[in-house]
């Protein structure tokens, strides 16, 4: 890396202070170190999982507020419930603290990734210009994004539908380790992903896609309160389904109220393969259940006056209670936890609060 | 759930709009050599067709299209040509490719066999009830994500694969208009398929698809009034590709769009796209229509082959739209003939 220059200063904007980076850890946060190029000038929020007694050490320079366990406990009391303990998808509690109108949130095993020609990738640059620029839900166009330099929309593409939507998600790729499911992990444990394909597109509306939250940014004002990323790990019969749900929810939610999602570059380096029979035992009930939840998802009807996430997310805990919990009772502690989720997150973002003003504690 | 398709179960039709084939069949000659060309002559190019020798092939000219269509009302006369090689083809599966189109080249430098890769992903399955985020899991080195249903796995067949092209990309004249002077440089590594429910804009350009199933879905309809040689000119192959995918969405196949890339320039009129305007603003107003109307078509279940649905598609398009448009009633007329000329064509009285 010596002599070579992080990305030339970019034409999309920053973002600093509309944008909050959360990343969820367990064990430390050195991968940061690759990413202070990038990173620097964001306010990282930073949800420590498992023992909060642990000191996590956040590499010098970083402007950040750190949360664990206890702190989960105290901000939200009663309703703490409602975020997993020993699983990432802790990482929501991020969301609902910060007060930023874009969220990013990555992995502490991704890295930065190269592009064919050798050139590090800015992803949170990426991310930020496929979040300020409209999607294309209604109607597929055949060369991808359409707002990326060098594209447009091909022949045939109707005129009316080219202001396109407002985009509420930008969703990643990773290279090196892909990520797959425990079984196809035992099946293939050599394969890497090494095909960087050079698109970003928007997942038609009507159409569910599997979620990854290794990499993932979204407009927190347009769908904050969607991405809940369910019950998980300790004293949970499922764990590494969250960001599936958060993902089968907010695109439901996202087709109801006109927003894009889009999905693509940029890549990130995705260094550590999990151990696939640990995976299994987590993933296990989810493989059975994701073939009754699937369908549910891709017939859900939301109702007209259904007009703001929040009222779209409890109407959907709803449909989750009377549909979903003959197939197991977690699914009547999930539409709970979701109504508690919503519940905590507008005491915590009352409408009509100032974006910016700080709350966070730095540690 | 992978098919084998053979080399003598495909025909490359080639639409001849001039009368040189010579640098398009040269170029083309290592990924074509296996097959056998239907090589169309526009009915309105008088000059013969030069074609370099070694080609297994046949030519069709307008002599051709009149004892086939012995008094039925469809133009087959600029680029919708092709159509009738698809009509005369006698072989399952079919690609055409426009004749001012080169091979392209990948990321790598290499020659892209755009024959082979049409072959392929009619091979495979396509997946349109849910979308891999990794695009084409049946590819080389890609599979299913986490959080894919096993039981969606097998994917469904693949009927129409779509390609796309470097160089002149298949814009409309405002878009040539005002960017006179854009390539198309980036190169996507990917096939996908186009999810169940969603339209696209279906270029004729560069194409394979399955003709025994399919075939009477591809019609070349919809002529606008103004229609030219150009390609943004016409409009026939978005409305023959928004058939194709209600039919395969209500009939459970697939459509993929992605590789294979040609590179398209060598004889492609760019110059004055304001001339296409003239003849072009009409299929632009019109796909404010027509996007709608085919997001709206719901089949019964009693159509179940192509044909039945394209008849049904004729018999809607003449009732919600030749309101508002002649053209419509034509492409409705033009569909039922269509049909039942692929009905003499499948018992060989052709």
């Amino acid at each position: 890396m010596a002599g070579k220059e992080s990305s030339s200063v970019p034409s999309t904007p920053l973002l600093k202070d509309e944008l909050d980076i959360v990343i969820p850890t367990i064990r430390n946060l050195d991968f940061l170190e690759m990413w202070r190029p990038f990173f620097r000038p964001y306010h990282l929020i930073i949800v420590q999982d498992g023992d909060p007694t642990k000191t996590i050490k956040v590499p010098e320079g970083f402007d950040y507020e750190l949360y664990n366990r206890n702190d989960i406990n105290r901000i939200l009391g009663p309703k703490a419930n409602c975020i997993s303990f020993k699983d990432s998808a802790c990482r929501c509690f991020g969301y609902m603290v910060s007060k930023k109108k874009y969220i990013y949130t990555i992995d502490d095993d991704c890295f930065v990734a190269k592009d064919p020609s050798g050139k590090e990738i800015n992803a949170l640059e990426q991310h930020i210009k496929n979040l300020l620029s409209p999607s294309t839900p209604y109607f597929f166009n055949t060369l991808y994004d359409p707002y990326q330099t060098g594209a447009d929309f091909v022949r045939g593409y109707p005129f009316s539908l080219r202001e396109g939507a407002p985009t509420a998600v930008s969703h990643g790729l990773w290279l090196n380790i892909p990520d797959y499911d425990a079984p196809t992990q035992l099946v293939k444990p050599r394969e890497r992903n090494t095909r960087y394909v050079d698109a970003v597109l928007t997942i038609p509306k009507g159409t569910l896609f599997p979620m990854c939250g290794m990499n993932l940014a979204f407009d927190r004002e347009l769908i904050g309160p969607a991405m809940y990323f369910g019950l998980m790990g300790d004293g949970q019969p499922i764990g590494r389904y969250d960001d599936m749900w958060a993902g089968w929810c907010t695109k439901v939610i996202c087709d109801h109220l006109g927003l894009g999602v889009k999905t693509g570059l940029p890549y990130i380096w995705h260094s550590k393969a999990s151990n696939p029979f640990v995976n299994l035992k987590k993933e296990y009930k989810g493989i059975f259940w994701q073939e009754e939840l699937i369908p549910f998802f891709q017939s859900v009807a939301l109702p007209k006056d259904c007009t703001s996430v929040q009222k779209c997310y409890i109407e959907l805990s709803k449909q989750v209670r009377e549909k979903l919990a003959k197939i197991d009772p977690y699914f009547t502690k999930l539409a709970d936890a979701m109504i508690t989720w919503i519940e905590a997150w507008d005491e915590l973002n009352p409408s009509g609060a100032a974006a910016g003003a700080a709350n966070g504690t730095a540690k | 759930m992978s098919l084998k398709i053979e080399d003598n179960e495909v025909d490359i039709v080639i639409a001849a709009l001039r009368p040189n084939l010579n640098t398009f069949l040269e170029a083309w000659r290592t990924f074509f050599s296996n097959f056998h060309l239907i090589i169309v002559k526009d009915p309105n190019l008088e000059e013969d067709l030069q074609i370099p020798p070694g080609f297994d092939h046949q030519v069709y000219t307008k002599s051709d299209m009149d004892r086939v269509l012995n008094g039925a009302s469809i133009n087959f006369s600029g680029h919708s040509c092709r159509y009738f090689g698809y009509l005369i083809s006698r072989k399952k599966y079919i690609i055409s490719v426009d004749d001012d189109c080169l091979p392209a080249r990948d990321n790598s430098g290499v020659i892209v066999d755009a024959v082979t890769q049409h072959i392929s992903n009619l091979q495979t399955p396509a997946t349109p009830f849910f979308f891999n985020t990794l695009y084409d899991p049946y590819r080389q080195g890609a599979d299913f994500v986490r959080g894919y249903p096993f039981s969606l796995r097998d994917g469904v067949e693949c009927l129409l694969s779509c390609g796309l092209w470097l160089n002149i990309a298949d814009y409309d004249a405002p878009t040539q208009i005002v960017k006179p002077s854009e390539r198309n440089t980036r190169y996507v590594d990917a096939v996908m398929t186009v999810p169940l429910r969603a339209m696209m804009p279906l270029s004729g350009i560069n194409i394979g698809f399955n003709r025994e199933v399919l075939g009477p879905a591809l019609v070349p309809g919809l002529r606008l009034v103004g229609e030219g040689k150009r390609r943004w000119e016409t409009i026939e192959d978005i409305w023959s590709g928004m058939c194709a995918k209600v039919v395969c969405d209500h009939l459970g196949y697939g459509v993929k769009s992605g590789l294979p890339y040609v590179w398209r320039g060598v004889g492609s009129d760019t110059d004055n796209p304001m001339d296409s305007l003239k003849k072009e603003w009409e299929g632009v107003k019109l796909m404010e229509e027509i996007v709608p109307f085919f997001q709206s078509v719901k089949l019964p279940k009693t159509a179940v082959t192509a044909a039945d649905c394209v008849i049904e598609i004729s018999r809607m398009a003449r009732e919600n739209l030749a309101s508002l448009n002649p053209v419509y009633a034509q492409a409705a007329d033009t569909m039922e003939a269509w049909v039942n000329l692929w009905k003499v064509a499948g018992s060989d009285r052709l």
